[in-house]
């Protein structure tokens, strides 16, 4: 037999006891402490701060002051000097910002180390080069900041979306004040490091730890300008009433429920490759998910038995594991609702099958699951489980796949496979969805915009439309 | 299982055509993202002995050169029967692989060795040639006593179309490898992955060989610009595979050329493992083509074992 054995990541991360909030330059005094766990462990990593109205007042504050008196005043040639700096050294201290993120947040190390850290570098090259040519983003001669950017990022990736909103942010001379999800905050507060490495004006980068209360004292606070969010369509809702009447311009980067369409006529080795990455992806903690596995009725058969066999080859375990391809799932809440979520979709009629793998004793974890025969009205066509879990429905016809897979409240994103082109063009451009993959599945670039229809919110991130959301026409 | 039972139809260059064609699609970009996935396994400790040690069961040790004689042949049987002077529980290699004409003296230097003999053949490495002398180079061969004969397939009738054409050849091929008495040599089919170009060629040239009897599909002769790559083998791997799903039958694959280092001898061992399953993981069905290969495996086994890197000086040259 050829088992692999142990391949573990050197721990090349250190926390400190305790974190303060990133406020103007330097971190506070760590108060109102709650601990931060490996969820594939449970064991605790740091003892962090929760802030309170008081802590985002001075954060606020920081930022508004770092706007008027020095980052608003930098042209965007500096301003892009340092966006590159942090670029380098997140590259310089890219293992480690792999391994933090990996124990905090329980994505294996793989994922991390090729793909997360990776791609929020790469958000900061690209838009380190937008810095000084901002009369290019579409708005005219000379556009403007907007202020004070208030950004809440969530767990599921969470270096890269701090990333997505950081550097755009920052490349068009707003400040910021960030907060990460309670579960994950470590690599944010390895970030607040690098920007004092970086030796970036005081104030212009201000991060505040801490739950929903913290979230939403942060988006409520009147002298903020922008709102950015990405997280649940719940939390989404409230924010956008929260937000309502002032004139804080708003992004939301909410849930999705996405198609993945298998025709007959797919290269379908590949198509399994992407139906297992597009919803085993970091345990389907991805809003763009492909959750919804839509395959044709004449090979459903065929595809099953084939993707069951890959399912077979899913290496779940230590994150820290190089071979490792599933890890754990992010909180002991998440795993409830996951748990809940199956067991209601099998009692209205879901076949669902997981392949045999140990289960590590702590931590939270759940094995990769399909579950077959899946009608559209079932809960888990309609919910977004956010978790190891495919939802296969068949269909029988194209026009049937579109309104399969339109028939969801979300409209994030969509995956078509097929070797026909006119086709694939046809129905991509049926389909009401942000990003339309073909022959693939989760590809991100820093120059493609990113982003929602319906209840999967509005804005984009990344490329040149990217920008516009931090930018308003020059006077 | 019949191939005309397989194909469901008369066989006729329209109904293998049509068959050939039939068979999925494969992506380029999907079918490589995956090798390159596989290809960051990290294989250590007992996992990384028991591949080296597999690796070298699986070599087919290789010269193919112009200016091959006996006593090359020779040399090369003697590193194959002994592949570590300090080691007697080194592995050794499955077989050495020559041309048609240097099947005497390996068969006497390997003597009762199980070391088996492979021979290329059928005007390797362009098979351009008649039927006629495809076949007596064939038979020569295994007259000689070669226990596996390399045969190339008329990439030039593939490439126009012509599978029946291809799948006569190699029928004939089977047929020649025929003994009287004892066993009949073992066939691998040469595709030359690096000849046909497109992975959808790669993947109908696996079928068509399949169909037309292989006990192996191996990818190239060394012989020209492109030879054995990761995404190449999985695709091979894949049809194996499926072809088991269909028919019941285990058919081999035999990567050749360009794969020198233990690395890569992992990694292909790592998309064996993931891609056709563990019963593929022998000698009997997996195989390397290699001659550069076995002094690095072997100096990495070194290493594993004494916890030292001796370096090139310490292992023969062959």
């Amino acid at each position: 037999m050829f088992d692999y054995a142990p391949a573990p990541e050197a721990k090349l991360a250190s926390f400190q006891k305790s974190y303060g909030h990133f406020i103007g330059g330097k971190f506070t005094k760590p108060a109102n402490l709650y601990p931060t766990i490996n969820p594939a462990t449970e064991e605790v990593l740091a003892q962090i701060s929760h802030g309170t109205a008081k802590d985002v007042d001075l954060a606020v504050k920081a930022a508004r002051s770092s706007f008027e008196k020095v980052w608003g005043k930098l042209s965007g040639a500096e301003r892009g000097k340092y966006l590159y700096r942090i670029a380098r050294i997140m590259q310089e201290r890219a293992r480690e910002l792999a391994v933090a993120e990996t124990l905090n947040n329980g994505k294996p190390i793989k994922e991390t180390r090729d793909f997360d850290v990776p791609t929020a570098v790469s958000w900061f090259f690209y838009y380190a080069g937008w810095a000084d040519k901002l009369d290019h983003a579409g708005l005219g001669h000379n556009p403007q900041a907007l202020g004070v950017a208030a950004q809440v990022v969530p767990w599921n990736f969470p270096l890269m979306m701090l990333a997505w909103k950081i550097a755009p942010a920052l490349a068009a001379g707003n400040t910021i004040v960030l907060k990460p999800s309670e579960t994950t905050p470590l690599s944010a507060l390895l970030f607040a490091e690098i920007c004092q490495q970086a030796e970036l004006p005081e104030g212009v980068v201000n991060i505040v730890t801490g739950f929903g209360d913290t979230g939403a004292a942060l988006v409520g606070h009147k002298d903020v300008n922008k709102v950015a969010f990405t997280g649940s369509t719940e939390v989404g809702k409230i924010i956008a009433k929260q937000v309502a009447g002032s004139n804080k311009k708003v992004t939301l980067e909410l849930g999705g429920k996405a198609a993945n369409i298998v025709f007959d006529d797919a290269p379908i080795d590949q198509a399994i490759e992407g139906v297992i990455n597009g919803i085993f992806f970091n345990q389907g903690h991805v809003c763009c998910a492909g959750s919804r596995l839509l395959i044709q009725e004449s090979i459903h058969d065929e595809f099953i038995k084939k993707l069951k066999r890959r399912m077979n080859t899913l290496r779940l375990g230590n994150p820290m594991d190089k071979n490792t391809d599933v890890g754990a799932i992010n909180s002991a809440d998440q795993l409830a609702k996951i748990k809940k979520l199956v067991k209601k979709g099998v009692s209205e009629g879901g076949e669902l099958w997981q392949p045999e793998c140990k289960i590590p004793r702590n931590g939270f974890w759940f094995a990769p699951a399909i579950v077959d025969n899946v009608s559209p009205a079932n809960t888990v066509a309609r919910e977004e489980i956010f978790g190891p879990v495919l939802s296969v429905i068949t269909f029988r016809t194209p026009a049937e796949a579109v309104t399969k897979a339109n028939n969801t409240e979300y409209g994030l994103s969509a995956g078509i496979w097929t070797e026909k082109g006119s086709k694939m063009l046809k129905l991509a451009d049926q389909l009401n969805a942000g990003v339309i993959w073909s022959n693939t599945f989760n590809q991100f670039d820093p120059t493609s915009p990113f982003g929602g229809f319906k209840e999967s919110g509005y804005g984009r991130e990344g490329g040149r439309q990217g920008l516009l959301s931090y930018l308003k026409a020059g006077k | 299982m019949q191939a005309e039972e397989i194909v469901g139809s008369r066989l006729t260059n329209q109904s293998l055509s049509r068959w050939l064609h039939s068979l999925p699609g494969v992506d380029k970009v999907g079918l490589e993202a995956r090798a390159a996935s596989l290809a960051t396994r990290s294989i250590k400790t007992t996992s990384k002995v028991w591949g080296l040690d597999m690796a070298i069961k699986m070599m087919d040790l290789t010269t193919l050169e112009g200016m091959d004689t006996p006593q090359r042949v020779r040399s090369l049987c003697q590193k194959a029967m002994t592949p570590d002077m300090d080691d007697p529980e080194c592995p050794t290699p499955a077989a050495i692989c020559v041309y048609g004409d240097m099947v005497p003296h390996a068969k006497a230097a390997l003597g009762k060795s199980k070391i088996h003999v492979a021979a290329v053949a059928t005007a390797f490495p362009s098979g351009r040639a008649s039927m006629k002398v495809k076949l007596q180079d064939t038979k020569d061969a295994v007259a000689f006593g070669a226990d596996e004969i390399d045969m190339v397939i008329d990439r030039g009738a593939f490439l126009s179309g012509n599978y029946l054409e291809v799948f006569k050849q190699i029928q004939a091929v089977k047929q020649a490898c025929q003994r009287p008495k004892g066993k009949p040599a073992h066939l691998k089919v040469i595709l030359e992955t690096g000849e046909l170009q497109t992975y959808d060629n790669i993947r109908r040239a696996s079928y068509l060989a399949m169909l037309a009897g292989a006990d192996f599909i191996k990818t190239s002769t060394g012989k020209v610009t492109v030879n054995a790559t990761l995404p190449i083998t999985l695709l091979m791997l894949e049809a194996v595979r499926d072809w088991f799903d269909q028919t019941g039958e285990l058919i081999g694959v035999k990567p050749a050329g360009g794969i020198r280092t233990a690395k890569d001898a992992l990694r292909y061992l790592v998309v064996v493992k993931e891609t056709a399953g563990e019963r593929w993981l022998t000698p009997e069905l997996f195989r390397f083509g290699a001659s550069s290969l076995l002094n690095d495996v072997l100096m990495q086994r070194k290493k594993l074992l004494t916890k030292t890197y001796l370096g090139p000086d310490y292992v023969s040259v062959d």
